[in-house]
């Protein structure tokens, strides 16, 4: 059997146009021995819940600049749910408050990451969320 | 429906087929990831759904890397959903040696297809496999065969020796060039020119297609044994020219030529407009009713068959070599005999192991 890679989809909704720092955790994923789809500016959450559903992606980590994290996690999340993805981390990072990131955890969005975090520590969290989550060792 | 392999399923792993077979994309997915990393079962559930393989129409897309690979995908999956087909695609991008991790970039050429219903994409990492191709591609495509899509493209990673696995793979292969790649088709790697059915000279607007198309259409010429001839005769180029002084070759020289050969078009394209996409498609299904008709179709899948099961043999017989190997490296001695003993002499002892009758002098 061999060893089971972790996949994650990096996706950029919404209307601003700075994708470097999804770009920047895409590519640290990749080099923690990760498997990344990234599909580049400008996604729907209708996009992203139907990506993450082809790939059967692990985790959905979302990168938001613009401000409209209030709608977007929560709306990728429904449609997540919605299509039986109910077992799938959706995580990311971006300029969020820290009252709205409590407050989207307890809709069951994971762990946000904000401004001056490392790489590391979003590889380490998805590697604990995915070793926890028993899913590298699911029949 | 393959009955046995289907009772030794577990429970859950029957709801995954059976949802599969309902035609849920969910499970569609999760059984493409169970096959890719060889999860306990995975055998039984191709097993489960191969009666239902064979029914799709595959198409190998390979060239160098930024010749527009993903970008002529997506436009044919436009041209097909157009006419009511359905397509699956697998677009396969480099794993790294170092850190075994990936980035599958080619669904940015494809944004508009990921909610477009009737398209099914799946990115795949080539995991060690040097062939273009990931390990599991084949099986996947079988997947997406057995799911019900009408098509299925299958995009290789654009380096390696893409080209003869893909073409084992495949009804048809699609190879897709840049002016850019022009300076010496001829001394290209051969596998290209053989493999391919069909060339797309894309990023035709660009300075050097015309001349690119020409390059390939006389190697093609030469290698099909009609020197002189235009090898498809699309587009008007003419290269009589070329034949000025010359004469036909007698008859026996052409011996090795059918009478109903294939010949292999050169089509200029602007993928990133739809230019000559139409053109692709339409010589595509051409290819594959000449398939039919020729009676090579029969043929092309029997070889397909043979070796993708020569490939799950070599695998499995790998593995078994390697635990042999594993548990001969953790004996006591083993440093010694490696200093000692010549590597043939070593795998000779390793492989008795596995398979006692082995012949002593195969390698």
């Amino acid at each position: 059997m061999s060893e089971r890679k972790i996949r994650v989809l990096v996706a950029k909704p919404g209307l601003d146009g700075h994708d470097r720092g999804a770009k920047v955790i895409a590519a640290a994923l990749r080099d923690a021995g990760m498997e990344v789809i990234y599909t580049g500016l400008h996604q729907t959450p209708e996009k992203i819940a139907a990506t993450a559903l082809q790939e059967d992606v692990d985790v959905v980590a979302l990168s938001i600049l613009s401000g409209a994290h209030m709608t977007l996690f929560p709306r990728v999340l429904r449609l997540m749910t919605e299509n039986g993805m109910d077992d799938v981390l959706l995580t990311g990072g971006g300029i969020i408050p820290s009252e709205d990131i409590e407050a989207l955890q307890e809709q069951g969005v994971g762990q946000l990451f904000g401004p001056g975090t490392t790489t590391g520590e979003a590889v380490a969290y998805i590697s604990r969320w995915f070793e926890e989550s028993g899913r590298g060792v699911e029949a | 429906m393959n009955e046995s392999a289907l009772a030794s399923l577990s429970p859950k792993q029957k709801g995954l087929i059976e949802r599969f077979q309902s035609g849920q994309p969910l499970a569609l997915s999760r059984v493409i990831s169970h096959v890719e990393n060889h999860r306990p079962g995975f055998e039984s559930m191709l097993e489960a759904l191969h009666g239902a393989v064979g029914r799709a129409r595959r198409i190998g897309i390979t060239g160098p890397p930024g010749a527009g690979k993903s970008t002529l995908t997506a436009a044919l999956a436009r041209w097909y959903r157009e006419r009511d087909l359905t397509v699956g695609i697998i677009a396969v991008d480099p794993s790294s040696p170092f850190t075994g991790g990936a980035l599958l970039g080619d669904r940015v050429r494809m944004d508009d297809l990921a909610t477009e219903p009737g398209i099914f994409i799946r990115s795949m990492a080539s995991r060690g496999s040097h062939g273009g191709l990931a390990a599991s591609t084949r099986e996947t495509a079988d997947l997406l065969d057995a799911f019900g899509f009408d098509r299925i493209l299958l995009e290789t990673v654009g380096v390696g020796q893409s080209e003869l696995e893909v073409a084992s793979s495949t009804d048809s292969t699609l190879v897709v060039l840049v002016p850019e790649s022009g300076d010496g088709i001829q001394a290209m790697k051969a596998g290209l020119m053989e493999v391919a059915d069909l060339f797309a000279v894309n990023k035709a607007d660009r300075p050097g297609a015309d001349r690119l198309k020409r390059e390939i259409e006389i190697v093609l010429a030469l290698r099909s044994g009609k020197p002189g001839r235009p090898a498809a005769g699309h587009h008007g180029v003419d290269l009589s020219s070329l034949r000025a002084g010359r004469e036909d070759p007698p008859q026996e020289e052409r011996a090795g030529v059918a009478d109903d050969a294939w010949e292999v078009p050169v089509i200029p394209c602007v993928a990133s407009r739809s230019e000559g996409v139409e053109e692709v498609a339409e010589t595509l299904e051409e290819h594959f009713r000449w398939l039919e008709a020729s009676g090579r179709l029969a043929d092309g899948r029997r070889a397909q068959a043979r070796e993708h099961a020569r490939l799950v043999l070599e695998r499995a017989m790998g593995r078994q070599a390697m635990q042999a190997w594993e548990s001969w490296l953790a004996t006591e001695g083993a440093d010694r005999e490696l200093e000692s003993r010549s590597p043939y002499a070593i795998s000779r002892t390793v492989l008795s192991e596995v398979w006692p009758d082995a012949p002593t002098a195969e390698y």
